[in-house]
Formats: structure tokens, sequence, C-alpha cells
């Protein structure tokens, strides 16, 4: 079989690589700064004894804008790898996306509803705006997940084949409903809406950024304590049970880790498609299948691939900047048909 | 150590499987045969509690199988069925470490019985190879070397179901396969094991339970239950029987 690198040469790699794309990250933008002035800074923000003679502008681009777009960038790939993760395992699919439970399009219609809703209204206080369109948002990716995992529920029994059926129904059935809505709404709001499907990590702050990493912090933490339930749930869920493992339970909370996770990033960040597919594959591919390996790697892929192509959507038509999930699709669409045509392993 | 008194077995109004009634014991190879669509995997179904009895507890070491916490009923029972569906590049000795998780042994021991159940289903030179490159029989005695690993060494009241685990074995395979398994009763092991081949079951097995149509038809020695009279009416099959001349269980010859 093909050679597979050991997990602590994969660690460091991409541990280094996660730290490069945060230093990048921090240091490049409209006003470029020098990557010693960016380390310096940063360090004497997290407190160290350095001397913050010269760097009083750099420290405040970095404290006000670029650290909490970074952390952002950080807790969105984290969070949708981890989620892309913990689907393949539940439908024993390399495969499958988050979004198959419904919980992007449900997040999609939740902000919808928030946008052409708020405007028809007359304006909500601006103030207000933005945390409605992420609660709806978030709200709406529940909702649609939870439908999903109901219907796909009998007799105390859950079906992952039925809840597939049932996520695309209601993936198609949302996606009418954000039409509709798109239909309605006039040219500013249309404008806004269009926006946020495509995804942006631009206009990060911090208030909006804690419920995100308090979610992505507790997904990270519980999914690695799943990862060997996730290796024998691959060898088919009666052989999941067989070995000892609560198999319902375990989707249960696959499902949630999924629907809080990837709802919450949806909710910060708008949607960012094909982290999620693309990641966990791409890593499977050096790392092999095994979830103790894998999950913690694909937190550090996720994290280093949203933040360079972050740095892509600031820098490719600067100073205007593209929405990420123009780029992340651009770069993940044609890998995942080098996928396709190259076939499964 | 598994034990059913009078199981029922029903799927919508249909009575699948009715009238069984089996213990179980330390040490012993007990061959399901039948023809297809006779309960076989029903019966290993209800056993291992994957479907629902609609009469007839089943009883792992004299308590109820639903009872059990996951984990501890996985270290005294393992289960190897007909498919197994994994879709994923796994490493072999990976799969069979599978068979560990309920344990909590530490990973020497651990490698250590990796080892020795690879060798017992004669597949420790597929040890570092991917699941996915295997052929189909030897992704069958990779699995029942997970099995096997999930009971190691076998003694301790641990019971086998085992459906169909000969399937997509050539002739040599069959038989190190079915050893293996005799083996492992030998040290203590209760096993269930459903086949078709009825020389294979004539030869490894201590009992037979015969099933045709959901009800058994016979449950004793091979040497009773394998009769020219019994294969007829179950399988509709004319056989001559003689005993094999170098071992003396009875051999069975399609007229």
């Amino acid at each position: 079989m093909r050679p597979m690198l050991a997990p602590r040469i994969l660690f460091i790699g991409l541990g280094g690589l996660c730290l490069l794309a945060t230093w990048l990250s921090l240091a490049l933008g409209p006003v470029s700064l020098p990557l010693l002035d960016t380390l310096r800074a940063g360090l004497h923000l997290a407190g160290l004894p350095l001397s913050g003679q010269g760097l009083e502008q750099a420290e405040m681009i970095l404290g006000q804008i670029r650290l909490p777009r970074t952390l952002l960038g950080l807790a969105v790939g984290a969070v949708l790898a981890l989620a892309g993760v913990a689907m393949q395992g539940l439908f024993r699919n390399p495969l499958a996306d988050p979004g198959l439970v419904g919980v992007s399009s449900g997040a999609a219609l939740g902000a919808a509803v928030a946008i052409v809703c708020g405007s028809a209204l007359g304006g909500l206080p601006s103030f207000l705006e933005p945390y409605l369109l992420s609660a709806c948002a978030f709200l709406g990716g529940l909702a649609v997940t939870a439908l999903v995992y109901r219907l796909g529920r009998k007799d105390g029994q859950t079906s992952v084949a039925v809840m597939l059926l049932a996520g695309v129904a209601l993936t198609a059935l949302a996606s009418s409903a954000v039409g509709l809505f798109t239909y309605l709404a006039d040219d500013a709001t249309l404008r806004t809406l269009t926006f946020w499907n495509l995804g942006s990590l631009n206009g990060a702050s911090y208030q909006r950024l804690w419920p995100l990493l308090l979610i992505a912090l507790g997904v990270a933490l519980w999914l690695p304590r799943r990862a060997q339930a996730l290796n024998a749930l691959l060898l088919g869920e009666s052989e999941a049970r067989h070995l000892g493992i609560e198999v319902e339970r375990l989707k249960r909370e696959l499902v949630l880790c999924t629907a809080l996770g990837v709802g919450a990033a949806v909710a910060a960040a708008g949607l960012i498609g094909f982290v999620g597919l693309v990641v966990p594959h791409l890593v499977r591919q050096v790392a092999g299948p095994d979830h103790r390996v894998l999950l913690p790697a694909s937190l550090l892929a996720g994290a280093s691939l949203v933040l360079f192509a972050d740095l892509i959507a600031r820098m490719a038509l600067a100073p205007a900047e593209l929405p990420i999930g123009i780029v992340t699709a651009f770069l993940g669409a044609p890998f995942f048909l080098y996928l396709l045509v190259r076939g499964r392993p | 150590m598994l034990r059913v008194d009078n199981l029922q077995v029903v799927r919508g109004r249909e009575t699948v499987l009715s009238g069984v009634s089996l213990a179980l014991q330390a040490g012993e190879v007990l061959g399901v045969l039948g023809p297809n669509g006779a309960g076989k995997s029903t019966l290993l179904g209800a056993l291992c509690g994957e479907l629902t009895a609609a009469e007839g507890d089943v009883f792992l070491h004299e308590r109820p199988l639903a009872q059990w916490s996951g984990p501890e009923r996985a270290r005294r029972l393992a289960v190897l069925p007909q498919v197994s569906t994994l879709g994923f590049a796994f490493r072999v000795e990976d799969v069979v470490g599978m068979g560990r998780l309920p344990h909590g042994s530490g990973l020497v021991r651990d490698a250590e019985i990796i080892t020795a159940a690879l060798q017992a289903a004669d597949a420790a030179h597929l040890r570092d190879r991917s699941y996915l490159a295997l052929s189909g029989g030897e992704r069958q005695r990779v699995h029942l070397a997970r099995v096997l690993a999930q009971l190691w060494p076998g003694d301790g009241g641990v019971t086998l179901l085992l459906d169909e685990p000969t399937s997509a074995l050539d002739p040599l395979h069959q038989h190190t396969t079915l050893q293996a398994v005799r083996d492992f009763a030998d040290r203590g092991a209760a096993v269930l094991v459903i086949l078709h081949d009825l020389n294979l079951a004539a030869r490894y097995c201590d009992r037979i339970l015969l099933l045709q149509n959901g009800r058994p038809y016979a449950l004793d020695t091979p040497q009773r239950v394998l009769q020219p009279e019994g294969v007829k009416a179950v399988f509709g099959l004319d056989v001559l029987v003689q005993p094999h001349p170098e071992r003396g269980h009875p051999l069975i010859i399609a007229r």
C-alpha cells in the first residue's frame, strides 16, 4: 500500500502550515506589515514583555482588524473540516459533505429570512442587525438539521439512508424558499443576500466571534474522544454495535456536533463551500483513514486552508475583496473532480 | 453460555422463525444448516440482539442479553456478519485491532493478540496491506481475525457467532478457517456457525441444528442429523452418507 506519513511528521507539518497561515493572515492586507513587525506586535499584544515602541499602528491593525479576522478563519476552517470528518464517518462515505444533513441550506434560509424581513420592516437598529442575521442563520441550520434527523428516526433507530434523502429534499425545499426571498428582495437587500451566500471573513469582530470560538472548542475537544468509535462505525452499524459502541448515541453526537459547528460557522462567515468535503479527503490521502489522526489533522488543515483562501480573497483584487466562498469553490471543485476522475483509492 | 427457549421472530405479519430452543455450551461448535431462506441468519440476528424476538428471551451467561452494557457484552459475544462493507483504506492490522476496542488492554497486549488472531486466520502475511487491496476471501479472513481478536484467547466463557465464514474461501482456507474456529472452541469458547457445506459441518461441528422453513428440523450430532432422509426432507437432495475413510465422520455424497 502507499506509504503514509507518520502522524508525528504530519502534525509538525500541518502545525507549521497553520502557524504560517496565521502569521501571513495577520501581516498581509491593504496595509501590509513587515513580517517581523507583525510577530513583535503580536507577541507584545499577547502580553510578552517586549518593547512595543514604533508598533502602535501595527498593534491597532492587528488587534482591531486582523486578529479577529484570523481567529474567525481558524475557527471556521477547523469546525467545517471536523464536521466534514464527522459526516463522512456517519454516512461511511468519503464523498459526504456537512451540507448533507441540511445545516447549510437551513442557515442560508434563516439568513434570507433575517435579511429580507429586516429590510421589509424598514431596517432594524443597525447595532442589532448583524446579531439578528447570525442568530437566524444559526437557528435555521439547527432547525433543518433537527428535522432531517427526526425524519430519519423510526422505532428508536436512525436510518442514515433516510437521513440522506431527507437532507436532499429539505435542502431543495430550503433553496427554493431562499429563491423566493431573493425574488421578493429589493436591489440593496439582494446584494446583501448574495454576498452573504458567498461567505466572507470580512467585518469580523470579537463580539460575534466568541459563540463560534466556544462551539469550535467544544467540537474540537469532543469529536476526538469518539475517534475509535468512528473507526468502528466505518465497519458498519451492526459491527460497531457488536464491538460495544452505542451507535445511536454516536450518530446523535455526530449530527449535533455538525449542526452546532457548521451552524455557528455559517452564522459567523456565511456559506463557505468545499472545505468540509475536501479537507478530510485530502488528509485521508496522506494520513490514512484512522480518525485518531484524521480528526486533529483535518482541524489543522481546514484552519490553514480557510486562512490561505482568505488571503487570496483579500489580495487577488486588492483593494476590492473577493467573497471567500468563491475562492474555496475555485480551489475545491476542480480538486473534487480530480478525485472523482482518479477514482477511489 | 448463550441460551434461548422457544425463540420466535416475526417480520411484519409473517413468522420467520419459531420454536427454536438451544443452549450453546462452552467448548462446542454448533453448526446451523438449512436451505436459503430457512431462517439461519434470522436466528443469528436474534441471538446477538440485532433482531428483536417476539418470544423467547436470549440469555448470555444467564442474564438477558438486553441487560448487558455494550462493552461488557462485546467482551463476551462477537459476531461475524455475512458481508462487511468497509470502504476505507485501513491497514489490515488496524481492522483486526478494532476487535480490541471493548477491552482497553493496552497497546502491547493488543499487538500480541492481533498477531495471534491473524495467524489463526492465516492472514499474518496481510498485516501491513490496505484492506481495500484485498480479495473477497482475504477480507473474510481478516474479519474472522477481528472477531477472534475480540474474544482472544477464547477461554473465560466467550461466545462467537459466525455467519457463513467460509463463503468466499478457497478449499484450503475453508478447512484452515474452520480448524481455527475448532481450536478456538477447544480453548473453551462456544461457537455457533452457519454453514452451507454439509461435509464441512460434518467434520468440524459437535452438533448440528437443521432448519426448515423457520422451524428446527433436528438438533443433534452430525451422525444423527446428516442422514439421507433428513437431507432429502430439508434440502430436497438425494444423497448417500458414508463414513469418512480416515476420520469416520459422515461424508455426504450427492447421488
